[in-house]
């Protein structure tokens, strides 16, 4: 069992995080805290297919909301596990949920990966907004009314670890496939396409992969989104959430994981940092001041904070080197 | 008599209203070290294109050992044998030069997704032999020791033999080196000819390789295609080909410049 | 068969407009080939300053073909003013950034102008001024033509024989095609690019303006989000018509805006915007290019 030794040291101190802030914060930083879990497997994921196999897709919100709407419907209609195993089910369920966005991944990816750049952009955010006026004019799922009476995980602490699981299974996946031949099949695809299919790369197969495999996990970041609002609706995976997961990708330096996770621990907090802005001047000044810090990051630091280089790396050249 | 390994059957490219290959015929023998030359903008990198599926032929086939490769794509035809350099360096630049050579053996890796993600002793094993073998390559051209370098930091010369390795790590039967020498000095030019012929028989290979400089490949090559506004003029030994008048006239003109 | 003609009025109608927007976008794409995600917003801008004017001038007090030109004026002017801002101060420092980088600035500007519209002019939708009384100009029958449409034709007609004549027989039309199809070399000859750039993105710019009074006459509410979805069918209609294609632009918004006509009278108005997604992506699975475009082959 030597592969889970590491996996297994990073959820004991990312549990004793969830214990810090389970005693030592109120229940609205406890939500915060569980976006942010969200919000880094969006970032993480995304970053497989923009950072590391260079492809640019603009539609990540569907896949989420493909996620997010199979968890609402399962986890409310029905029940095959007795009671006491319901977080099992909840697995499963966010599991099935991952399968479902990887197949629309899957499906979406198959004929648009063939575009290149702005295109695949544009084409991307096409389905991503098909996908949402589907759901609007589905009434089973509520269609604009959205979807409510998602059951909870119960406490924070259990919604934490919970999600902490997911994160882990996400980090580790990402992170080993990366670092493998595979992953270094995305990269060549990223770096020079005609090359990489002259070197016997199949480079198609390489996009679809990395598409459906980021897919998956945008599936679970929005099943756990289901689990911890209770209620969904089309319009919490507007083009603007999309948006936010690319941002958060360039952020943190296209192709760093752990810059892809600092990203989206600052993207989520920082409209709540900026709150006290709003109550001085009165006026909502923070997606003014959000789009605006966006354009000067593009301008003044177009490689993203980390520069695709991982926290681990810079720990080396700069902290070690002083010392 | 060996046998033939790669042969062009009749191919045409045609852009539009230009043909920048012409009915072009010729064969590679097991083994051999051929060379296809011609002024620039003869078509020469059209061919290469051609033979490695990047481009569909208008008309005509290409065969590897009598395999028809109509419609394959690229990556098809690096698995079945064939591999090649760019006469514009085309490595993974944001990669280091150890990472470039591995993605080429990627189509040899042993191990699945889930000996990925288990990080199984098969996963190990296989990473590590690959990366000896990788090493090895590398020594050949005396890369060893910048394997951890990024590929776009090393020199123009060492970027060229790097592309040399990178296609040898396919495990190839023909090798296709489109302009190997270009931007080379006297004494490099000749140290790679040298090596091209030591990797030829080390590893079995049969090589074709695109020069404009006629002087260069008389040396070593065993067989060579002319190329003349996409049509070939002549083919044969280099005696052949030397005391040839037609290709004497193509190259007027531009013999100095070479 | 009154009403399938009525509905390719409307159709034609609702297309010039989108065709005056798709310009902007096929313009920039043209010349840079990149996508203006802002170019939406600066027609929204364009529509609040045509507003502002109106409500400062009293122009609701005299509505004319006078005031509809003067708007006109003031829209052209506004918007154009704002895209050389936006390419000056956002985009040029960009010209070399990787693709994505300037992906992102461009749907920065977008978002910075979209929540600085709500801030500035608030969120709640306006009430455009009545610039001209709408009338039906002509019967045959059962089918009518109204004076909006009219004018809405005549004016979008005039501004692309304008941008027609510009490109085609002046001489910075001259130097904004040689940028277009190779700016490297253009520059060479002598071209300073930059200003070509900036002028190009002033006339798109412009364009809008006109569409977007032109939209705040015909459907007389405003609001910081419009330029959204009218500009992504705009953008739609470039693609269609193969995007850095000029007669593509206007060609495949005329498409877009009598087929959206069609979809919304004949099957449902709820699909009437996935529709045009659905024609996005069909076109851009089967023919990148467009209808109009050319596709280019990668050199090896």
């Amino acid at each position: 069992m030597g592969f889970l030794k590491r996996p297994f040291l990073a959820f004991l101190a990312l549990a004793a995080l969830g214990l810090i802030v389970n005693f030592g914060f109120n229940a609205y930083i406890q939500l915060i805290v569980l976006f942010i879990l969200v919000n880094c497997l969006l970032s993480m994921s995304l970053n497989l297919v923009n950072g590391y196999t260079g492809q640019f897709s603009l539609g990540h919100a569907g896949f989420m909301a493909i996620g997010a709407y199979f968890t609402a419907f399962t986890s409310s209609k029905i029940h095959f596990l007795p009671d006491s195993l319901q977080l099992l089910e909840f697995f499963v369920f966010i599991f099935g949920a991952g399968l479902a966005a990887a197949l629309a991944g899957f499906i979406v990816g198959l004929p648009s990966l063939r575009l290149k750049g702005d295109y695949l952009a544009i084409v991307t955010l096409g389905f991503g907004e098909i996908i949402r006026v589907a759901l609007l004019n589905m009434d089973f799922l509520g269609g604009p009314r959205g979807y409510s009476g998602i059951p909870s995980f119960g406490p924070f602490m259990v919604s934490f670890l919970f999600a902490s699981v997911w994160i882990l299974i996400c980090f580790f996946t990402i992170w080993r496939i990366v670092h493998s031949s595979h992953g270094r099949g995305f990269l060549s695809v990223r770096e020079d396409e005609i090359a990489a299919e002259a070197m016997g790369i199949n480079t198609t197969e390489m996009k679809v992969k990395a598409f459906v495999l980021s897919s998956f996990f945008a599936g679970v970041a929005g099943g756990l989104f289901a689990h911890f609002t209770a209620f969904i609706s089309p319009s919490s995976f507007t083009f603007l959430q999309s948006v936010n997961a690319v941002i958060m990708v360039v952020l943190g330096g296209m192709g760093s994981m752990t810059g892809a996770i600092v990203a989206a621990v600052l993207i989520t907090a920082l409209p709540e940092l900026l709150r006290p802005l709003q109550d001085l001047t009165g006026i909502d000044l923070r997606m003014v001041i959000y789009s605006l810090a966006l354009i000067l990051m593009m301008i003044l630091r177009p490689q993203g904070l980390f520069g695709g280089y991982e926290l681990t790396d810079l720990w080396r050249k700069y902290v070690r080197r002083s010392a | 008599m060996s046998a033939v390994l790669l042969e062009a059957r009749n191919i045409t490219m045609q852009f539009g209203g230009l043909k920048a290959v012409d009915s072009l015929q010729f064969q590679v023998k097991k083994g051999q070290l051929a060379g296809l030359i011609g002024p620039n903008g003869a078509g020469k990198t059209t061919v290469f294109n051609m033979l490695t599926g990047v481009y569909q032929p208008t008309h005509g086939e290409v065969f590897l050992d009598g395999q028809s490769l109509s419609g394959l794509r690229p990556y098809e035809i690096s698995h079945l044998g064939i591999t090649r350099t760019f006469q514009n360096i085309r490595l993974f630049k944001g990669l280091n030069v150890l990472e470039n050579v591995l993605i080429a053996a990627h189509q040899h890796v042993q191990y699945g997704l889930l000996d990925t993600l288990l990080q199984t002793k098969r996963f190990k094993s296989s990473e590590q032999s690959l990366r000896s073998k990788v090493i090895d390559l590398l020594h050949i051209f005396n890369l060893e020791k910048k394997a951890l370098e990024p590929a776009s930091s090393l020199p123009y010369g060492e970027q060229r033999k790097l592309e040399i390795v990178r296609a040898l790590a396919t495990d190839p039967k023909i090798i296709l080196l489109d302009e190997p020498a270009a931007g080379m000095n006297h004494s490099e030019t000749h140290q790679l000819m040298e090596t091209i012929a030591k990797i030829r028989s080390q590893f079995n290979l049969t090589v074709l390789l695109i020069e404009h400089d006629m002087k260069l490949v008389m040396g070593i090559c065993e067989n060579i295609a002319v190329l003349d506004h996409g049509v070939k003029i002549e083919e044969g030994a280099p005696s052949v080909i030397q005391n040839s008048a037609k290709v004497i006239e193509a190259y007027l003109g531009v013999e100095d410049e070479a | 068969m009154h009403d399938f003609v009525q509905h390719i009025i409307n159709g034609i109608s609702l297309g010039s407009i989108y065709a005056l927007i798709a310009l902007g976008y096929t313009m920039v794409y043209g010349i840079l080939k990149m996508i203006n995600f802002a170019h939406s917003d600066v027609y929204m801008i364009g529509a609040f300053a045509a507003y502002y004017v109106a409500r400062w001038l009293g122009i609701e007090a005299q509505p004319g073909i006078a005031s509809l030109l003067m708007l006109i004026l003031v829209s052209m002017l506004a918007c154009g003013f704002l895209g050389f801002l936006i390419e000056r101060f956002a985009y040029r420092p960009l010209r070399k950034a990787p693709k994505l980088n300037i992906l992102i600035t461009a749907i920065g500007v977008s978002l910075f102008l979209q929540y600085s519209g709500q801030v500035v002019f608030g969120a709640d939708p306006k009430v455009f001024p009545e610039v001209m009384t709408d009338y039906v100009l002509l019967t045959f029958g059962p089918v009518e033509l109204r004076s909006f449409d009219l004018t809405v034709l005549g004016v979008s007609l005039v501004a692309m024989l304008c941008l027609e004549f510009l490109i085609k027989k002046t001489k910075v039309g001259r130097a904004m095609r040689a940028v277009s199809s190779n700016a490297l070399v253009a520059s060479m000859l002598g071209v300073n690019t930059d200003k070509i750039i900036a002028f190009t993105f002033v006339v798109g710019s412009s364009l809008a303006g006109v569409g977007s009074v032109l939209v705040g006459m015909k459907y007389p509410k405003i609001d910081p989000l419009m330029g959204m979805m009218i500009g992504l069918k705009a953008f739609v209609a470039a693609v269609l018509g193969g995007i850095g294609n000029i007669g593509g632009a206007v060609l495949g918004a005329l498409i877009m805006g009598l087929s959206e006509e069609m979809v919304v009278a004949y099957l449902s108005s709820t699909y009437r915007d996935a529709f045009a997604f659905g024609i996005l992506i069909v076109i851009l699975i089967f023919k990148p290019a467009g209808l109009l475009g050319k596709y280019s082959v990668e050199k090896v």
